[in-house]
């Protein structure tokens, strides 16, 4: 019979919840140190330019100057997929978006290193501007990057599953559909900070808010030339992140290098106008879905294009482009699948992963499609997602491999609180509901770099206090990590988060976590937290078996004590218990760690999209349109999720709310939009508004009452039964809007956001005879690989594509090392 | 004073504080580098976020916005002054056990506006909550649990006054 | 950190002693009243005044007053928090309103009506960083540090509308339009020249940098409300959110009935549509009319054609000239006394008022 859990599951305050409300968090701008520094960015004015030359004598005779850098002093480049190394800290030949960091000036104070950066002058020569996809495409020269697939692609991919085509041709119905989704970002409300000093052992050590600290840690290490084991990395608690925090970034190798140079502390705190520089934001993502469906709504295939708009560099583009195309299986059953992805490089920040990763803009098309399918064969957008769902248990035609699947009874909850049934197609005129699906990972499958380590470690340490310690390089950036971590071991150890005491994401004395990112944590951190308290109870039980003569099978942790399952008076103290075990074994301490199942997808490109388990959602929102302007209200959203088991409800539900209000402001009114002046006066390209006033994010007004409800079915693969619930509520909320709207007006706005004006729009057309549509019109012509053939686990495929070489099964076995030929590389390396 | 500095004099949570600063400093400048209060943070820097709101003088203010000289001679309370000694302030107590303070980031500044807010109105609707935290930007919560904190704030403040 | 420039500090005593500096100085002297509009703008550098003149410490400039025949005198350096609440205030709904829409409660404690009255017009080739401004070669509004946007003996480019000569920065004043609308004065005074009044109408000039017919010397020290005497007053304001935002489009409508139900006198004032507050004489056609349907049809059709936004706001400027007309209809139904459920949405929306903060 299984133990009912006692902390995991139960309402409480998180462990950081008292710091925060009394100010005591020390995020990363909050840190002071004696004779601190003071650093600031010079970034390009200029959008793509060749630098000339660069002069700082005037900043650097400026009292309280003490250095001015350049990418002189950067010789090494840094990225986070090793695929794409092409960020420098500071530019060097040339700079390609406006922002682009050229110089850093250190003074003492931060008002003179201001000063002083607006001495710097840069020459520039300007380069002709790439400004989107399309305009990539179109132009091959001037290359923005030399490397990538050719010209101004960066990736194309094309993975193709069973007989697509002849699925789709030979379908009752066609539907094709082109959409837009809107760049946007994740503007958490604390800027990036870092501070950088030589330790008293003269090693680096970084305070950053930084969701990712063992990917900083590499990029230090690779850009600086110095062994990995001379750094320490410390995330400092994220002022929220939402993936804008995951990539490394030049300002924290920047004010490393000044740390070393100076040899006194140096602090950068960015403007929140350079948050809109660092972005790594939504891609803007233009689609078409090709999609033939029988009379009865079943899906034969769908034939996916995605083009992306990757920006000035790589980030995780190429994970985001294989996003793109990853789950749309996972959702449904569809019996075949083409997915063809391509990322192009343009003159703006880089965009990068946001919540839900490279699937919220085709999980926008997906579900904006299903809505049109309903609609064009009379049948309810419910009834047609029930009767092709995903199975559990299941391996998909891309070779996903889902465990538990709640999907269903999201669904069936959705319609049922909503009145989805009594409501859609049904409300006057203006009124109107929407439905839409989605499912996330619980954390990828594969990790950035290819090796056989664990994704995460936890050790545990125990001394005669009866004080419990965690150790974990897991970050918590308002997620609320920590309560997991402290709640997982105090479950398995019977104490409460109170008894234990954390230390985590600081990667000089935590083992290695890979980051808060693909809602990885508490999945695989919970784990590995498991395991290690496991070892701990079989170590101080043991001792308390041996002293107390109980036989160590009837040993039960509970209620900070240690006693006989058969007589519970017989025991001792959770305290004396670790006496006695420290009495028996020496000094106490165990580690867990954690790596995922492997997945059954093996063909190249298959190592974006497994995960241990999937979430899924369901929502319905209910919408408002007034007819003279087009303006739209949100009246209510209803959302179920299947989240395995909850760790803890008031955590749970405010990533649920969190999510659900990110995802509307991006239905609505969030988009990061660049100006280009006119060719013939101007070269500029810019963002149009990097500032919270006119990058709209909803305020208290404008977010509506949410109705949450969680789908518990624990599935085997999560720690307790937990899936993840940070990122998958959030995906359904744009379609949800768009066909809420569909249904409210008659128009269909196949573009995110959702605004008045291009509803105002979508019905001016209809009001003149035409599709009652705004949005994309055509996809671009592109040239794709050959796609690799994968046949489907029906077709009786094993994972691998007919037309690949088969891949090395040889991984890396290290974890990060120098490049042989690195200054540092002679000092400290690992032998490989 | 050095040439460009200036000098207040103000009540800071309930200490007379003088502090001497350049004198182009917003009141969120002094508070964080001068006084070490980091508690207070900042979003924008340009009144677009509310991060920085503390009180003056009851007031809730956004001390990026407001020049640090001109709040000499008034009181001045940030989120280190709610707590009453080692007593968490009801909506301190509040927005840990309901999920309000996420990332925690805008907390501080959300909490200082509903003090003020509670003050003037201790049984404000939801509603009215909604409205009087509008000028505070959190990325994190969605609000709800924002809100339900600050009910139950109320609720606990008015049955701590019956007592 | 965005951080101010370095500056000289005043801290007025008095309106007179503001004036006497404000001469004394010359025109890189700044009045500094609640600092909401001011102070972003000095971290973006988009002006470097010599001294700051504040006004946080002038008492005479505080306050409101109802006189005898009704009218209110308030004070500039009035909070527009303590003014949404002020009860005097709302014997014009329409002010209470405008006012209370004003950016958000936070910046409305601070914030003054002489303030919003003033407040610098807006546009997104203006409202940049230094450093973004920097990347489009500085515009006519504010050029770079010496005169970097002023070329060929040219005074720079309005990116606007690069062939114009004039700036088109856009009126952002809720209280503008609505004490246009409501027939009010504003006293100036200046150390030289003495106490004028003049009415709100003329105290705006329509052009993106020259927007204010107050002289650099003057100093707004009163604003005074003529009575209602029955009129029905209203204000509704279009942004993106419920807070926080400028109008991109404002409609402030003051309309006087007899007795018998016909209009006898109607004020409607545009805001946000061009460089200043733009009254409408489309008005006359609502005169000795009751306010039909399609009386109130054929106004807004035509008084609606003198809002052609332009594109440096948010939202489209083509929707915001649609709404305009939407606006205009919504505006005078309410006053009519339409039921708000009747009006949509977006009339539930910009009916909303100041928060219990102000």
């Amino acid at each position: 019979m299984k133990t009912p859990l006692k902390v995991i599951g139960q309402a409480r305050r998180r462990v950081d919840g008292q710091a925060k409300v009394l100010g005591q968090t020390k995020f990363a701008d909050d840190l002071v140190f004696t004779r601190m520094l003071h650093c600031r960015l010079l970034r390009s004015t200029q959008p793509h330019a060749v630098i000339k030359g660069i002069d700082a004598s005037k900043a650097l005779a400026m009292e309280g100057v003490k250095a001015v850098l350049t990418g002189a002093d950067f010789p090494v480049s840094y990225g986070i997929l090793p695929v794409s190394q092409d960020e420098f800290p500071l530019c060097r030949e040339k700079v390609r978006m406006v922002g682009d960091p050229v110089a850093a000036v250190v003074a003492t104070s931060e008002e003179i290193a201001i000063e002083a950066a607006l001495l710097v002058r840069v020459d520039y020569e300007p380069l002709k501007t790439i400004s989107d996809s399309l305009d990539a495409l179109k132009n091959p020269e001037p290359r923005i990057h030399d490397y990538g697939d050719h010209g101004n692609v960066h990736k194309a991919v094309a993975l193709e599953f069973g007989n697509v085509d002849a699925a789709i041709d030979g379908a009752d119905r066609i539907f094709e559909d082109h959409f837009f989704f809107q760049g946007n970002t994740h503007l958490p409300l604390e800027q990036h900070a870092a501070v950088a000093l030589m330790d008293t052992e003269g090693k680096l050590c970084l305070w950053s808010s930084t969701q990712t600290p063992h990917y900083v840690h590499r990029a230090l290490a690779k850009a600086l030339a110095i062994a990995p084991h001379l750094i320490r990395v410390v995330a400092t608690p994220n002022g929220g992140g939402f993936g804008g925090k995951t990539d490394p970034f030049n300002h924290e190798i920047v004010v490393a290098k000044a740390a070393m140079l100076t040899g006194r502390p140096v602090k950068i705190c960015l403007t929140r106008e350079e948050v809109f520089y660092c972005h790594r934001g939504r891609h803007p993502v233009q689609m078409k879905f090709r999609t033939g469906v029988n009379k009865d709504g079943m899906i034969t295939g769908m034939d996916l294009q995605t083009l992306l708009d990757g920006g000035a560099y790589g980030s995780y583009g190429v994970a985001s482009t294989f996003y793109t195309g990853a789950l749309q299986p996972v959702t449904y059953a569809l019996p075949t699948y083409r997915f063809r992805g391509c990322r192009t490089f343009s003159n703006k920040p880089p965009s990068g992963p946001k919540r839900g990763h490279g699937t919220v803009q085709p999980r926008f098309g997906q579900e904006v499609q299903m809505d049109k399918i309903a609609v064009a064969l009379g049948m309810d957008p419910a009834e047609l997602r029930l009767k092709q769902l995903a199975p559990a248990n299941s391996i998909t035609a891309n070779w996903m491999k889902i465990s538990t699947s709640g999907l269903r009874r999201c669904i069936e909850e959705v319609v049922k609180r909503s009145g989805f049934h009594e409501k859609w197609g049904k409300l006057p005129k203006g009124r109107g509901v929407g439905l839409a699906c989605s499912t996330y990972l619980t954390g990828a499958g594969l990790p950035i770099y290819w090796n056989d380590l664990p994704q995460t470690g936890v050790q545990l340490q125990f001394d005669r206090s009866g004080a419990v310690v965690a150790f974990c390089g897991a970050t918590d950036c308002g997620q609320g990590s920590d309560d997991v971590l402290a709640a997982t071991v105090a479950e398995v150890l019977g104490l409460t988060t109170r008894d234990v005491r954390l230390v985590t994401g600081d990667t000089g004395i935590t083992p290695v976590d890979l980051g808060s990112y693909s809602s990885r944590v508490t999945l695989m951190m919970g784990h590995a937290a498991i395991q290690a308290a496991e070892r701990a109870k079989a170590l101080i039980g043991t001792a308390v078996s041996k002293k107390l003569e109980i036989p160590l099978d009837r040993i039960v942790f509970a209620g900070a004590r240690v006693f006989d399952a058969s007589d519970p008076a017989k025991g001792v103290s959770f305290q004396d218990a670790v006496i006695l075990g420290e009495a028996m074994h020496g000094t106490l301490g165990t580690s867990g760690s954690y790596k995922p199942p492997p997945s059954p997808a093996k063909f190249k490109g298959g190592g974006v999209g497994p995960s241990p388990a999937y979430s899924f959602t369901a929502a319905v929102v209910e919408v408002e349109v007034d007819e003279a302007t087009c303006f739209l209200d949100v009246k209510k959203v209803w959302i179920a999720h299947d989240i395995g088991q909850v760790m803890n409800p008031i955590l749970a539900r405010g990533q649920v709310e969190g999510s659900v209000y990110m995802g509307l402001g991006e239905a609505l009114m969030e988009e990061s939009t660049f100006r280009r002046l006119p060719a013939n006066l101007s070269g500029a390209l810019v963002h149009k508004y990097p500032s919270m006033l006119e990058y709209k994010s909803p305020t208290t007004l404008e977010m509506p009452e949410v109705d949450t409800v969680f789908i518990e079915d624990p599935d085997p693969n999560g720690p307790f039964g937990a899936k993840e619930v940070g990122q998958g509520p959030l995906l359904p909320m744009p379609p949800c809007v768009a066909n809420a709207v569909y249904d409210a007006i008659g128009v269909r706005v196949d573009e995110s956001p959702v605004t008045p004006e291009k509803i105002a729009k979508a019905v001016w057309e209809k009001d003149h005879g035409r599709e009652a549509r705004f949005g994309p019109k055509s996809f671009p012509v592109i040239e794709w690989p050959e796609a690799s053939k994968v046949k489907t686990p029906a077709e009786g495929g094993d994972g691998t594509a007919s037309n690949e070489k088969p891949r090395k099964s040889k991984l890396l076995a290290s974890g990060f090392r120098l490049a042989p030929d690195s200054p540092g590389a002679k000092v400290e390396g690992v032998k490989s | 004073m050095k040439n460009g500095e200036q000098r207040i004099d103000i009540t800071l949570n309930g200490d007379k504080t003088s502090v001497t600063f350049p004198g182009f400093k917003t009141l969120l400048e002094v508070l964080r580098e001068e006084l070490n209060l980091t508690g207070t943070k900042h979003g924008c820097e340009l009144g677009e976020c509310g991060a920085c709101a503390v009180l003056v003088d009851g007031k809730p203010v956004l001390s990026c916005l407001m020049l640090a000289v001109e709040a000499d001679g008034t009181k001045v309370t940030t989120v280190e002054g709610l707590a009453n000694d080692a007593r968490l302030h009801p909506l301190q107590e509040a927005f840990a056990d309901c999920g309000a303070a996420q990332c925690g980031y805008c907390t501080p500044g959300f909490l200082c506006t509903a003090k003020a807010l509670l003050d003037k109105k201790p049984h404000a609707t939801r509603r009215e909550i909604a409205e009087g935290l509008a000028g505070n930007i959190c990325r994190c919560t969605g609000y709800i649990q924002i809100f339900e904190a600050v009910e139950q704030a109320a609720a606990k403040m008015e049955a701590g006054a019956k007592k | 950190m965005m951080r101010c420039p370095s500056f000289r500090y005043h801290a007025a005593t008095s309106a007179a002693d503001a004036a006497s500096v404000l001469a004394d100085v010359g025109p890189k002297a700044m009045v500094l009243a609640g600092g909401t509009d001011v102070v972003p703008n000095l971290k973006r550098r988009q002006f470097m005044p010599d001294v700051l003149v504040s006004l946080r410490k002038a008492n005479d400039l505080r306050g409101v007053s109802i006189g005898s025949d009704g009218a209110a005198t308030i004070g500039p350096c009035s909070t527009l928090a303590d003014l949404a609440l002020d009860p005097a205030i709302a014997n014009w709904p329409g002010l209470a309103r405008a006012i209370g829409s004003i950016a958000s409660p936070l910046i409305r404690a601070t914030a003054t009506l002489g303030g919003n009255l003033c407040v610098d017009t807006r546009c997104n080739y203006y409202n940049q960083n230094h450093e973004w401004r920097q990347s489009i070669s500085f515009c006519m509004k504010a050029p770079g540090p010496n005169g970097t946007a002023i070329t060929e003996g040219k005074h720079g480019t309005c990116w606007v509308a690069p062939g114009s000569d004039r700036c088109w920065a856009v009126s952002s004043t809720d209280s503008g339009p609505m004490l246009m609308a409501l027939g009010a004065t504003v006293t100036l005074v200046s150390k030289k020249r003495g106490k004028r009044e003049i009415p709100i109408t003329a105290l705006y000039h329509d052009d993106g940098m020259d927007y204010l017919k107050r002289a650099p010397d003057e100093i707004v020290t009163g604003i005074r409300v003529p009575a209602p005497k029955g009129a029905k007053s209203t204000y509704w304001k279009l942004r993106r959110r419920g807070s926080f935002d400028f109008p991109v489009l404002s409609v402030a409508a003051s309309v006087r009935f007899a007795k018998s139900g016909e209009v006898e006198d109607a004020r409607v004032v545009l805001g946000a549509v061009t460089s200043r507050p733009l009254e409408v004489q489309e008005t006359a056609l609502l005169l000795g009319k009751k306010l039909s349907d399609d009386a109130i049809e054929e106004f807004a059709e035509k008084a609606s054609a003198h809002a052609r936004p332009l594109d440096n706001t948010d939202f489209a400027a083509a929707w915001r000239r649609k709404t305009a007309r939407a606006f205009l209809t919504g505006a005078l139904k309410e006053i009519r006394g339409d039921d708000k459920a009747t009006l949509g949405v977006l009339a539930q929306r910009v009916m909303q008022g100041a928060s219990c903060l102000g």
